[in-house]
């Protein structure tokens, strides 16, 4: 009896498994869903933040820039990174004013510009995704705008609503987002940068937080009554912002979603009694007028974008650079956007399920995680990444870019020991960029992908050097066209002129020895704790590691109670700027709370900065840049580490993927062949029955005799 | 046993306010309100009035246990863990420090966890019983010290290998069921087999040993001795005798997990993608959420009271001879 069981469930398996997934039986979506025009990724950790004033991470502007519209966004294809608008009608020209109010040239300098003036004019007709929030009642009033508790039962998410509607985009919206940023009670993450530039904006949080409303309608009704003396509404489709002084910068915080606009209907719809206990918020489920929106937001398991049926529309970039033409991804030039309909991202928190899922093609690309890379890349004899010949079979293909981003090895310059500006100081921390092999470094630890970084600004921004002109000559020397890392004889050398010679300091006697503070989790971090300290005991120098968790590690940077550590930067925008102010004075970790770890300060270095952030790209600016990238090297604050870079691999049937490492919202730009996709994953995935057959008869074969021994040794006799 | 039941819930009082101390005091050494209103406010740009505002919001500005500031019964009730702790005890688990209500998310969580716990504990159960009764009957012969062998290398392996060689060979290499993922419904069945499959084999080296244990044990005393005597068949012996008295510890240590099946498995939801309670606590300890983590704690605390005071209760069930005073 339990054996015809068995076999029935057996059968149903089969049975239902096929019949669930029209062939394929490990296929992880509904069988219906084989042909749709949808894009398949995965995602590895929930988004904290959705609202645009508070969220500040990658992970979470993957979903917002796709959904949100701020004025401007950046050019996909042209390099370097180029504004152009998104909702704006073109990118604002600031208009520069003196003290009393009279207009300046646009080659006025700095220190006449008492503020400026961006106007910014957005494109009418622009509407947002269908909305609870908007929906209104015969009569015209809103109908979701008073609720009450028992209007609610039976409501657990946004799309339990009936009713939705919408409303044209205004100028209004974006000056109530810009009032939200200065809310105290949202902690938006530049509202300190923001207090520093909006006129007026810093004055309005003050106000804000000395009225303090607690009713969460209250705030709103406070919030849309509040004035901010540089923003400014001219008309239903333009606004004006004033920023104090000169801020070139400013234009690329118009590319991010903290400037999106924010309908003032979604945030009294998700204020009201009820719905914070039902999830039911706007970090939850945005409001945006972007080409999808976010139709199901389960991080616990999927969160899905649907095609934004209200979207304004957009073409594909009809311009490009040098040989994208033939390359084929100015193919879909001037056609309209979004291509796919759906964008389904999967919670996978392991890598190596996504990774088989993305190899069995239920996943359109995918990035290649450290134990995946051989198997997916390989180096060629230039030491370039190529796929592997599975990969190719396959019809994978790769996109390399380097990342605008930095790792790099800090020294704290408030240490007795590495930091300082004395002759001694300097010598050491250059010994130290000698012996610490980032090219061994990036081989080990990043399968490569890297580019040893001679200065702080990475390739693709502004005030970078390449080939000779651009090594730092205290580590690299230039040989046969190309950049060779200094012997170890030259860093003992310096050693020695420090005072260290063989790593003992020559006035105490005793063996030099430096703490090395590391945020360490787990065995790889081992390996690479134990390749920092044979870097420095090349030198003679004992490296005391002094691990601990990650709170502890900002702690003691915050401090600056440690020596040595290594620390990373991913830039807000493509501007020298946000690379050079990581070593600007008044910016230091410990005095000024700011972004500058190593806690540099060198006087010079802080004037050419001053002068420089006010520039326009061009020469001059080129030239200060140099001549600070050349003092940072002569103190050496940081050993510069390595510029990232991005590998990521997608199927044939992924048509117009590039690397944007600026922009994030690319998502439009992709276009699928879902039949090639069905069609291939039928292929790569039929089931093979023969060991379902194979386990089953195994089973057979030590049931059977087993059982026959059963009743076997029951039928035997004592004697 | 009303009153039994009624004194084993008051002694449980003083047990959940030490759990619930030992949680906040493990939690705020490796964590200071500072470091988590720094990993809710993101890691650039924060400013120490943030941090300060973050935490006035969230009520993680005040002492940690004892507010010299405050008089009377200030000084124990104006501190986070008397306000964070209080309401636990009437299961409301409020706001996770990023606004989520916690009670609704346990709610929702708590179905994809029991989906793989259940059937984990039912077929392992029933397979381990059955095989261990298997061994029993063959003691003391080949079929006994090769069972015994396999079990113990079984039960040698880590879980993460079961996972990991069931995802490889089932789902990639022969492409029998999805390799992770999840679905609401009806439509979560072909995303179980695997986990279910991993689970049950995961668990028959150490269940099927210790059943094995039990059995052995039983079938040495006099009454089996008497029930052979009699002319019984082994089968018959076994399944009718044996197993009803081994069925103490079987239940002691059956019913005693029941209420945390529903708190999930840590390591087969992250690799499957279950979105169940496991990876909730998880996610919860990385992301330093402490309104979770406590919750999940005390729940898991009265869950496991819970399984005990169960345990006795089932005690009287299968032996008359228990009585609970």
């Amino acid at each position: 009896m339990s054996e015809r069981i068995g076999c029935w469930l057996i059968v149903l398996l089969v049975l239902g498994l096929g019949g669930c997934s029209g062939g394929t039986w490990n296929d992880p979506y509904p069988s219906a869903d084989a042909e749709s025009n949808t894009y398949y990724s995965s995602f590895s950790e929930r988004p904290k933040h959705l609202d645009p004033a508070r969220s500040y991470s990658a992970n979470e502007y993957a979903f917002l820039a796709q959904i949100y519209e701020p004025p401007l966004q950046y050019h996909f294809l042209l390099r370097p990174f180029t504004l152009v608008p998104l909702s704006a009608a073109e990118v604002p020209v600031p208009e520069y004013f003196d003290a009393s109010g009279a207009p300046l040239p646009q080659d006025a300098s700095a220190g006449e510009i008492d503020h400026s003036d961006y106007v910014i004019r957005i494109q009418p007709g622009i509407r947002f995704q269908p909305h609870p929030a908007f929906a209104k009642d015969a009569e015209g009033h809103y109908r979701y705008h008073a609720l009450r508790a028992g209007n609610l039962d039976g409501i657990n998410m946004l799309s339990d609503f009936e009713a939705v509607g919408t409303r044209e985009l205004t100028a209004e919206d974006f000056v109530y987002e810009i009032k939200r940023l200065a809310a105290p009670w949202l902690h938006s993450p530049i509202a300190g940068v923001m207090q520093q530039h909006i006129r007026g904006f810093g004055a309005l949080s003050d106000a804000l937080a000395k009225q303090d409303p607690q009713d969460a309608l209250t705030r709103i009704q406070t919030l849309r009554q509040a004035r901010i003396d540089g923003v400014e509404v001219l008309d239903r489709y333009s606004f004006k912002i004033t920023v104090e002084g000169k801020y070139p910068q400013f234009n690329y915080w118009l590319a991010m979603p903290f400037f999106a606009p924010m309908p003032w209907e979604a945030d009294v719809f998700y204020a009201q009694p009820g719905m914070a206990e039902r999830n039911i918020v706007l970090d939850w489920y945005p409001v945006g007028t972007g080409p999808y929106m976010l139709s199901e937001n389960n991080p616990n398991l999927r969160m899905v974008l649907s095609r934004n049926p209200n979207f304004h529309g957009e073409r594909y970039p009809t311009q490009g650079m040098p040989g994208d033409a033939d390359s084929g991804i100015l193919a879909d030039a001037g056609r309209p956007l979004p291509f796919i309909d759906r964008a389904i991202y999967s919670l996978e928190k392991e890598d190596i399920p996504r990774w088989n899922k993305f190899l069995q093609g239920y996943y359109d690309a995918s990035g290649i995680s450290s134990d995946a890379f051989d198997q997916a890349v390989q180096i060629d004899s230039q030491g370039q990444p190529i796929l592997t010949d599975a990969m190719r079979k396959q019809g994978i293909e790769l996109l390399t870019s380097v990342e605008p981003s930095i790792f790099y090895m800090g020294f704290n310059m408030l240490d007795s020991v590495v930091g300082g500006y004395s002759e001694r100081a300097r010598l050491l921390r250059r010994a130290i960029s000698i012996a610490m092999d980032y090219e061994e470094f990036i081989s080990i630890f990043a399968n490569g992908r890297g580019l040893v970084a001679q200065g702080p600004i990475p390739p693709a921004i502004f005030g970078h050097r390449d080939g000779e002109a651009g090594i730092n000559p205290y580590v690299y020397a230039w040989k046969n066209g190309r950049p060779v890392r200094r012997g170890l004889d030259e860093a003992r050398r310096l050693m020695e002129q420090a005072g260290y010679p063989d790593g003992v300091d020559r006035e105490t006697g005793k063996a030099l020895s430096i703490y090395f503070e590391a945020v360490a989790t787990g065995p790889d971090d081992r390996a690479r704790l134990n390749w920092i300290r044979k870097q420095f005991t090349k030198l003679g120098i004992e490296l005391v590691i002094r691990s601990t968790d990650y709170n502890r590690f900002q702690e003691k940077i915050r401090n600056g109670t440690g020596q040595v550590f290594m620390w990373g930067w991913n830039a807000d925008y493509p501007d020298p700027e946000n690379f050079l102010f990581l070593l600007y004075g008044p910016n230091g970790k410990v005095e000024h709370q700011g972004e500058n770890a190593s806690n540099y300060a060198n006087p010079e270095f802080d004037r050419l900065f001053d002068a420089m952030k006010f520039m326009d790209d061009g020469p001059q600016r080129q030239a200060l840049i140099d001549r600070m990238v050349e003092i940072a090297r002569t103190d050496a604050p940081w050993v510069w580490g390595f510029f990232p870079k991005a590998f990521s691999l997608h199927h044939r049937w992924v048509h117009n993927a590039h690397p944007n490492q600026m922009a994030n919202n690319t998502l439009k730009y992709l276009r699928i062949d879902p039949e090639q996709r069905a069609q291939l994953r039928r292929a790569w995935n039929q089931p093979i029955l023969w060991p379902l057959w194979a386990v089953g008869g195994l089973i057979l074969l030590l049931v059977l005799p087993a059982l026959w021994m059963v009743r076997r040794r029951e039928r035997s006799t004592a004697l | 046993m009303t009153a039994y039941i009624l004194r084993r819930a008051l002694y449980a009082i003083p047990i959940l306010i030490g759990v619930n101390l030992i949680t906040f005091l493990l939690f705020f050494v490796v964590n200071s309100p500072d470091d988590m209103a720094r990993m809710h406010l993101g890691q650039k740009r924060v400013t120490t009035e943030a941090v300060q505002a973050w935490k006035a919001e969230h009520g993680y500005d005040k002492p940690l246990l004892y507010n010299a500031e405050a008089s009377g019964v200030g000084h124990l009730t104006d501190t986070i863990f008397f306000q964070k702790s209080v309401k636990l005890f009437a299961f409301q688990f409020g706001s996770s420090d990023d606004g989520r209500d916690i009670g609704y998310d346990i709610s929702q969580r708590m179905w994809p966890s029991l989906a793989i716990a259940i059937p984990v504990l039912i077929v392992g159960l029933a397979f381990n019983i059955s095989y261990a009764l298997f061994i029993v009957f063959f003691r003391a012969t080949y079929i006994d010290i090769a069972s015994v062998v396999l079990l113990v290398a079984m039960l040698s392996i880590s879980s993460l290998f079961y996972i990991i060689g069931g995802q490889f060979i089932l789902s990639k290499l022969f492409h029998l069921v999805p390799i992770s993922g999840y679905d609401q419904g009806l439509d979560a069945w072909k995303f179980l087999i695997l986990p279910v499959i991993v689970g049950v084999i995961g668990g028959i080296g150490a269940g099927t040993r210790w059943y094995r244990t039990l059995f052995l044990e039983e079938v040495a005393k006099d009454y089996v001795r008497t029930a052979r005597a009699k002319g019984l068949g082994e089968r018959f012996v076994l399944f009718r005798h044996v197993l009803r008295n081994a069925l103490i510890p079987i239940l002691t240590g059956v019913v005693v997990v029941l209420p945390l099946l529903f708190m999930g498995s840590l390591i087969t939801e992250s690799f499957f993608g279950i979105p169940g309670l496991g990876s909730y606590t998880i996610d919860a300890i990385s992301n330093q959420d402490f309104a979770i983590v406590r919750s999940m704690v005390f729940l898991g605390a009265v869950l496991y009271i819970l399984g005990l005071i169960l345990t006795d209760i089932s005690y009287t069930l299968v032996d008359p001879r228990v009585r609970l005073q």
